[in-house]
Order: C-alpha cells, then structure tokens, then sequence
C-alpha cells in the first residue's frame, strides 16, 4: 500500500472513532433538549466535573479505577437531575432566551467554582496505553476504548428509550406533554429521570475523555461548542440526526486535519457547519 | 377483564355533587352535578361551548375543582393530583384522539399500560383490545400518525382500556371524522358498553349518542338543563326542537 494512502486511511479511521465519541456527546444533549425542550448550554462542564470527581476518586482517595468511573457516572447523572430540579424547573414557562440564560449562568457557575476549588493547574490520572499497531497503522488505545464504550452506551440509552415503560414515556412525552397525565405518567418525573440520564451520558462520556486529556476548570470549552453544533446541524432534538452529524463532523476535522494543518481541520469542519445551516438552517435531519 | 368492570352492578361509581370549574380568570361549570352507576353508559350533551370537554377534563382533574366535589366509588378526588386519577380506575380518550404520532400502535397502547398496576397484565389486555379491534393488530407496528381517522380513534379508545379501567371517558369520540366513519364510530362505543364497561361519553351529535346510551344530561352554559333516560329526551320537546331541528 502506498504510504500517502495508509495515513489517510488511518485518518479516515481515527475520524470514525472520534465520530464515536461526538455521538456520545451529542446524545445527551439531544436527549434533554428533545424531551424538555431546554438547551444546556452547561452540558459540557457537567462532563468537567465528571472528570474531576474520577480524579479525586482515583488518584486522591485511591479507588479503582472502574470504581471511580462509575461512581464519576452517578455523580454526573445526580447533578443532571439537580440541575433539573433546581435550575431548570423554576423556568419551564420562561421564555427560551432565559432558560438559555440561567444554563449558560451554570456554565460559568461551574468554570468559577472548579477553578476556586481545583486551581487552574493541569490534573491528569497518569493512566497510560500502549498503542495498538494493525500492520502499518497505529490507534491509540484510549479512542478505541471511548468508540466501544460510546457505541455501548449509545446502544443502551436506545434499547432503554425503546423496550421500557419509562423509555418509551420519554419518546411520547415530547410529542404530547399535557395529556401524558392521563396515561398515569407524573410528567415532573419524566423530567428527572431524563434530566439523570442526559447527566449519565455525559458522565459516561467524562470517562471516556480522562482517558485522553488533561483535566483543567475550562476544559469544557473544548466539547461543549462542537457538542452543540453538532446537535444542530443534525437537527436540535434529533436524536439520530445527532448521531449521523457527528460522525460527518468528525471526518471532516480528521481527514479535513490530513490534508492540510491539524487545525485546518476544524476550519473545514465549522466553514461546513456554516454553509449547511444556510442551506438548512433547521439541520440536515430537522423537522420543524 | 371486561367482566370485573361489571362488578358491584347498580353501584354508585362516579357521582359530581355541585362541581364548579374553569381557566384562570373564566368559569366554565357552574354547580354541576351527576352520577354513573356501575354498568351503565352516560352521555352529556349540548351545544360547542357548554363546556362538556371541560367537565371531562375537571374529572380526570386537568383541570382544578373550584367547588363542590368528584367521588369516584365514594372516595373523594379531591387530593388526588391528575397522574393517579386513573389509578382509580378512570381512564379518558381525549377530544381529538391525541395519539402519539411519531410512535407505532402498539407503542401507543403500551403508554396505556404505564401504569405500574398495568404492566404484569399488558399482554393479557393487548389481546383482548386486538380481539376488539382486529385492524389494530393489523397496524401494530405502523406509526400513529399515519392510521385513518377511524383507526386513530380505534388506537386512542384501546390505548384507555389498557389500563383496565373501571370507567371509560370518551370525549366528542365523533369529531373530526369523515360522516361514513362516524356511523362505525358509535357501533364501537356501543360495543364498549355492551363489553360492560361503564362508560361516560360527551356527544355534539346528539342523535347518535342517544341511540347509543342508556341515560344523559343536557349541559348549556356550563350548567346542568335536563336529564333522562335517552328515549326520553330523544322525544322531549326541548331536545327535538333546539337540537335536533324537528
């Protein structure tokens, strides 16, 4: 194979995996959106403070690692439903530009709050990965790790949304909330255990990236706008659209980064993101 | 199932004693009272605006109670918040079907059965609302949406009795309908009553509802004008000559 060829496959490849990751990212977001119609523009500080929590719980307090991940997990998913409850409740009725308001206030909220308590120096779990060489192309170990486990999540959130009572309350609740009372269904605890789940994933997804990055207060900046373009352009809501938009996004940041700088990579990606909302300002896969 | 709705025959199930209720800033019912007994199936009727929907909707507690009280099998619903009024065994077809559109029949019939007390009996009540409405059964996997008027409302009247219902509301069950379908329409409500299942129904069409029920309320302004057995009020006055232009 000629080597100009093995490097674009493997950035054909590492874009797939990243594309994994986004989705993930993008699900959760989604999620809540699709269901209470309410953007957390905070969404990826929640992942911040997944992150954070993994590191005190591995490295300070010296827990296994899979049980700092999962404790990471419920924590996230308990600040998902207080965000909920204490947040976002009192403005259900508010008009949109507050409710945006009040999330993106959380946002800054958390940055000032980690920084306070976790200082502005880098943290990392100093967990280390051979990598994983397939004749001539090499995959780091922690994307394939976060491609599995996001596809996994993404697949659990799926059947669960699907073959559950409750799951399936979340998907009809959208359509129809006020006559969800007379299907015996508290719409105030389908908010919850949705605002929980959207709090999950973005837990599951602070696991993932531990795995490959730093942790710092301001880390969130670095997901949270791709996170929400990439819900936009596959249509606010859509949780498939969400799911094909991400891994568009990330062919074109990798393969995109192949062929010119690394950077550029992004460029190409957000000049796409601008010329589709032109064309579909309601997003490739959006309805309304 | 459709015979433990027809327990306690004659009962008391459903009784309004002077239900006042309305919108923020607008009453609607104005010391309203009736009663469903065990077994039998009710109309209210009256004219666009009396305020039938939102006697349906003050029942299933959508709506609040400003006055007066609703007793379901004589305990009150007073407390009782919107989500566990059909705990109680009152399940509502709502005005307009109100399917889940972008969810498949059978999808739709299982939000019916969401009911913790519902689900170990889910499989049980799917059969017997198939064997009622074959054409579901047909449809099961297709999107609600896309069902016709007279499956749609096949699909929201099963949707209700998943829950097992001890009372079934239907409200203006002929609306929107094509008029071919409207005919088909009542014979299913006829055949819920006759499955036992007690039934308080709220009817523009007045004609049809009456051949249909046992017994009905006229309801103008908010206000309770008449009542009787069906054969009765089909040949009062009253009825004949404000609705039913004879």
């Amino acid at each position: 194979m000629e080597l100009f060829d093995v490097f674009l496959l493997e950035a054909v490849l590492n874009g797939l995996l990243l594309g994994g990751l986004l989705a993930l990212l993008s699900l959760g977001l989604n999620l809540v959106f699709g269901v209470i119609d309410v953007i957390w523009i905070c969404y990826a500080e929640l992942i911040m403070i997944g992150m954070y929590a993994i590191y005190y719980f591995y490295v300070v307090f010296g827990w296994p690692l899979l049980l700092a991940m999962a404790a990471g997990v419920l924590l996230v998913a308990a600040a998902g439903a207080a965000l909920h409850q204490f947040v976002i409740r009192p403005v259900l009725a508010a008009e949109p530009i507050n409710q945006l308001l009040v999330t993106g206030g959380v946002l800054f909220f958390l940055q000032a709050a980690a920084t306070l308590a976790f200082g502005i120096e880098f943290k990392n779990i100093g967990v280390s990965f051979p990598p994983i060489v397939v004749g001539e192309i090499s995959f780091s170990m922690p994307r394939l790790i976060a491609f599995g486990v996001a596809l996994a999540g993404m697949l659990a959130t799926y059947l669960f949304l699907k073959r559950t009572y409750l799951g399936t309350a979340i998907r009809a609740i959208s359509q129809d909330r006020a006559i969800m009372p007379l299907m015996g269904v508290n719409p105030g605890r389908i908010f919850i255990v949705t605002s929980a789940l959207g709090g999950a994933l973005a837990g599951l997804a602070s696991c993932l990236l531990v795995l490959q990055y730093d942790i710092h207060p301001a880390i969130g900046l670095s997901f949270g706008p791709i996170t929400f373009l990439i819900c936009v352009l596959g249509g606010l809501g859509n949780m498939v659209g969400g799911f094909v938009a991400a891994f568009i996004f990330a062919q074109f940041i990798s393969v995109g980064g192949f062929f010119l700088a690394v950077e550029w990579g992004y460029v190409i990606a957000f000049v796409f993101f601008i010329a589709v909302m032109f064309w579909r300002p309601q997003g490739i896969w959006g309805g309304k | 199932m459709s015979t433990a709705a027809a327990t306690s025959a004659g009962g008391d199930m459903l009784r309004l004693g002077e239900v006042s209720a309305g919108y923020a800033g607008f009453q609607a019912l104005f010391g309203v009272s009736l009663e469903v007994r065990s077994g039998e199936s009710v109309a209210v009727i009256g004219p666009n605006g009396a305020g039938k929907t939102t006697l349906l909707r003050t029942i299933s507690k959508l709506i609040g109670v400003t006055s007066g009280d609703i007793l379901m099998e004589g305990r009150s619903l007073k407390n009782v918040p919107a989500h566990e009024v059909i705990a109680r065994g009152i399940a509502q077809v709502p005005e307009g079907r109100r399917l889940f559109a972008r969810l498949t029949v059978e999808e739709n019939l299982k939000m019916g059965a969401f009911l913790p007390a519902a689900r170990p009996r889910h499989a049980e009540r799917l059969k017997f609302v198939y064997s009622l409405f074959p054409r579901l059964e047909e449809r099961r996997a297709q999107i609600a949406g896309t069902l016709s008027g007279g499956e749609q409302q096949m699909c929201a009247i099963g949707r209700a009795l998943m829950s097992g219902p001890k009372l079934l509301l239907l409200d203006e069950p002929s609306a929107g309908l094509a008029p071919v379908v409207v005919q088909s329409i009542f014979e299913l409500v006829k055949r819920i009553c006759a499955e036992g299942y007690t039934v308080l129904i709220v009817e523009q069409n007045i004609r049809q509802v009456l051949k249909v029920v046992d017994r009905a309320y006229l309801l103008e302004t908010g206000r309770i004008k008449s009542s009787g057995p069906s054969a009765e009020l089909l040949a009062s006055d009253e009825i004949r000559k404000a609705y039913l232009g004879i």
